[in-house]
């Protein structure tokens, strides 16, 4: 088949301000990926194309970048799959990261992110003679998110990273969900505290796009939402994260449908006025673009069939 | 004053093992590496890793006994016995560290059969048991707080008075060339699977450690073992685990028949991969196999078995051949795998001659481990499982032993030129005309070459046209252009370089399979086709010269184990 990729190129070398975007058109075989395609453009047409790449079979991490703007490793990536009939496949570098040169970002906002998580196993007291005992069924467990293999796809796709930089992110999450469901951990209730603040484990807006472009399966967001069960679970329920899911259950339970007024109120507490107004003028923004229902606040109605949704909400919590 | 008091080239798993333990034993230790640690290849290593730790009827002596075995008596079997004694204790260290290990009813570590060994003693983490490690090691790094330059390529090793005092290395995102200087240098680089076209190895694996100190005057030993895997994926040559057969899955030709039951009556799918690779091409070449393939078949397995323990490679399979192993065999064939020859060493995993008396060559200072290393656990053959085994026993070693001696070094100043040096060799590199050579087409032509008659059957012609093809590409090598003329991360210079690795790597091992008159492990020569020991129970080992490969013998260690006909 004809290949025709389509790479946004930046040279920080070069006088020309930005990036741009270069075709290239090859002959590949039918089973190519578009790893396969990029080194065959690199060896044999333009050298100077700069993208990372090592073992080819999806275990190293080396190679995730965009690939017609969902972030994708691209050793996995059939060119039959993403161009059927031969069209233009757009290739670009991760997105939320610092471009370095053409495909290959700087590493260490993602890096950062996984050190503040503590990511390393910390037992408490003297270590046994021989292994820790643990059931096979919670060595399995960790099989997943074990299977993370660092490729930043999942930063890449965040949506709330490309708004807060300071947001911990899927992947530095589901690494300190390995921990805290690790049986060997000491420091559980000392991460989950941390994990609790802002910045953590409440800022992710389960927009399920991690989940989605996540080549192994470690499915980020369900381990960020395993976290968050754990957090509860612990006690710790007053955080402005916790008191906001709680308020949510509580006046959909009794109402039937979202109270979005008092859930600022329960979420940020009846003194917090600098994040109340904040969340006043929201409001005030939202009702002047027409979305938000009138009769919500102190107009909340029980909706028609709300008791049903009340019954749902009690055997559920049996 | 020394940057550093040890520092390790190369940041897989016996990298980061050795990393760890000069840090353990206090000393000011950093790593560095051409790709991030967790990039490394060790990821690739799907099945497991080996010890005598279950109980039951296995023992350290039987562990011993079938590495020995597996090796066809070349191992050393002073450093066989270290590595096996070291295991159990070293399986427990990286459970401690972190490692999910499988277990067993009791919440204690399980195991699982692997290809010669008379026991199941394989510890494994699904069928990502490297990865699993890698990943674990890299997060003792980051609590150590270990320095690691990343993604940093070294370009030469800084020697002075016959000792190594560090390394000249590239900043790849910046291009800056800098000297690191170190009172020990820990080599732990990996292998060269990139000199053969198709490997399983990851485009990193370029001998890059083997080449410098290579050509620094250290001692390449047993160069001609190359192991090649008996059950590498049709098409792009992606491996699947000896697991799989571990697990139960057959070997089947073309006619459905399991056909190892002719040539290893007992073990079958299990015996050395030596043996397993050598019957596949037996069967292909005799026209039972389809498409230059036999079938790896898991279906009695069930979809439970495959799915849980052999996800990864059911992944693979699916992606990249389209065949789904639940219900369908799968095309394999034999494919370069790992070099079990390397940097020759003692058991302290020191490259060079402590005593001066045993008659091979080394540089004071320079340590090895891991498959850049030959110590010599692995011989003519490797088990399955036993590679990840080396990287932490001797990696471990390293560490502390680097460490002994650097504590012995005075502190000392390099001298300027080593990095004027190299700054001129690589601006020459920039101001070569383009001749119309590209990299990338010679590399394919000596994997290609490497690949032809290098391979599971060779034979005197072979072997020479190799030699005289890797001959006439380093000729050609250095006339080779470098194109793109950036600083920023420019790949174009770095796989130059690599080649240059490899060639050197690739003379040694056509050197090394040209000196050995036998069939022996994975060197089998069809014009030879017997073990000879009385004559050839040696090691070959191969010195660097500007006339060429300078190959002669060195004698095995033994202590219990005489050479026996080797049945599986």
């Amino acid at each position: 088949m004809q290949a025709n990729l389509r790479v946004r190129r930046y040279d920080p070398e070069s006088a020309e301000q930005g990036s741009h975007l270069q075709d290239y058109q090859i002959e590949v075989p039918d089973h190519f990926t578009v790893l396969d395609a990029l080194m065959k453009v690199r060896e044999e047409d333009d050298p100077s194309l700069a993208l990372r790449c090592s073992c080819r079979a999806s275990i190293c991490g080396s190679c995730a970048m965009t690939v017609n703007g969902r972030a994708s490793l691209v050793c996995k990536t059939k060119m039959l799959d993403v161009a059927p009939d031969g069209q233009a496949v757009l290739v670009e570098p991760m997105n939320n990261q610092r471009v370095v040169k053409d495909l290959v970002v700087d590493l260490q906002f993602f890096w950062g992110k996984v050190r503040a998580v503590e990511p390393y196993l910390q037992p408490r007291g003297e270590e046994p003679e021989g292994e820790y005992i643990a059931s096979n069924e919670s060595m399995l467990n960790l099989l997943t998110p074990m299977g993370c293999i660092m490729c930043g796809a999942c930063v890449s796709a965040c949506t709330v990273l490309e708004v807060d930089k300071n947001f911990l992110g899927p992947a530095a999450l589901a690494k300190a969900y390995r921990f805290v469901a690790d049986p060997r951990d000491d420091e559980t209730q000392q991460r989950l505290e941390s994990l609790n603040e802002s910045s953590g484990v409440w800022d992710c807006t389960r927009c399920y796009m991690c989940v989605d472009v996540c080549p192994k399966g470690v499915a980020p967001m369900d381990r960020i939402m395993d976290l968050r069960e754990s957090i509860i679970e612990a006690g710790m329920t007053n955080t402005p994260g916790a008191r906001h899911i709680e308020s949510f259950a509580r006046t959909v339970a009794h109402s039937g449908s979202l109270d979005e007024p008092m859930l600022a109120i329960d979420t940020w507490g009846r003194t917090n006025i600098i994040k109340l107004m904040d969340n006043a003028m929201l409001g005030f923004r939202t009702l002047r673009r027409g979305k938000l229902p009138l009769r919500s606040g102190p107009f909340h109605p029980r909706r028609p069939g709300a008791d049903a949704v009340g019954r749902i909400f009690k055997r559920l919590s049996k | 004053m020394a940057d550093h008091d040890v520092l390790v080239v190369g940041a897989g798993l016996a990298g980061m093992r050795a990393a760890i333990s000069a840090y353990r034993s206090g000393a000011d230790v950093a790593m560095m590496s051409k790709v991030h640690p967790v990039r490394s290849h060790s990821n690739a290593a799907q099945g497991g890793i080996n010890a005598a730790l279950g109980g039951g009827e296995d023992s350290v002596d039987s562990h011993i006994y079938d590495t020995v075995k597996g090796s066809d008596y070349l191992g050393d079997q002073d450093a066989i016995e270290l590595m096996c004694n070291e295991a159990p204790q070293e399986i427990i260290n990286l459970e401690h560290m972190g490692v999910i290990f499988n277990r067993d009813d009791e919440g204690r570590l399980g195991t699982r059969a692997f290809g010669g060994a008379s026991y199941a003693r394989t510890f494994f983490v699904a069928d990502i048991t490297g990865q699993a490690i890698l990943h674990v090691m890299y997060e003792q790094i980051l609590k150590a707080g270990v320095r690691s330059y990343e993604e940093w390529f070294v370009t030469d090793l800084i020697i002075e008075n016959g000792e190594c005092r560090g390394v000249i290395a590239m900043e790849m995102l910046t291009g800056k060339i800098q000297s690191i200087t170190a009172k020990a240098v820990i080599l732990a680089t990996g292998g060269v699977g990139r000199a053969f076209e198709p490997s399983t190895n990851a485009l990193i694996c370029t001998g890059d450690g083997m080449a410098l100190a290579y050509r620094a005057g250290s001692t390449l030993l047993d160069m001609e073992m190359v192991q090649y895997h008996p059950t590498t994926l049709a098409g792009n040559g992606v491996l699947l685990t000896e697991a799989a057969r571990g697990e139960g899955a057959y070997l089947i030709n073309s006619e459905g028949e399991r056909f190892m039951e002719k040539y290893a009556p007992k073990m079958k799918e299990l015996a050395s991969r030596d043996v397993v690779s050598r019957s596949e091409a037996t069967e292909i070449e005799e026209g039972r196999g389809v498409d230059g393939c036999v079938f790896l078949d898991l279906r009695h397995l069930g979809a439970e078995t495959i799915l849980t323990r052999l996800k990864y490679i059911h992944e693979v399979a699916y992606d990249f051949a389209g065949v789904d192993m639940v219900t369908e065999p799968v095309p394999i064939r034999p494919g370069q795998h790992y070099i079990m020859g390397g940097l020759k060493t003692d058991v302290d995993t020191r490259a060079w001659d402590v005593t001066g008396t045993a008659g091979w060559n080394g540089v004071k200072g320079l340590f090895a481990a891991g498959e850049t290393a030959c110590v010599s656990v692995h011989g003519g053959n490797r088990l399955g499982a036993n590679s990840l085994l080396e990287t932490v026993v001797f990696g471990k070693i390293a560490g502390e032993k680097a460490v002994e001696y650097a504590r012995e070094q005075k502190d000392f100043t390099i001298a300027d030129t080593h990095l004027s040096e190299t700054k001129e060799r690589i601006k020459g590199l920039f101001d070569r005309a383009d001749n119309g050579e590209r990299t990338a087409a010679v590399r394919m032509e000596l994997g290609q070459v490497m690949n032809q008659h290098m391979a599971v059957f060779r034979n005197e012609e072979g072997m020479q046209l190799a030699a005289a093809k890797v001959r006439e590409l380093q000729e050609r090598y250095k006339k080779l252009p470098v194109i793109h003329k950036g600083a920023v991360y420019n790949t174009d210079l770095i796989f130059h370089m690599e080649l240059g690795n490899m060639l050197d790597c690739a003379e040694a091992i056509c050197a090394g399979g040209l000196l050995r008159k036998e069939s022996r492990g994975a060197h089998f020569r069809k014009d030879m086709p017997e073990r000879d020991d009385e004559n050839w129970m040696k090691h070959t080992a191969v010195t660097f010269s500007e006339e060429g490969p300078q190959a002669t013998t060195l004698p095995v260690a033994m202590t219990r184990w005489e050479p026996q006909k080797r049945v599986y």
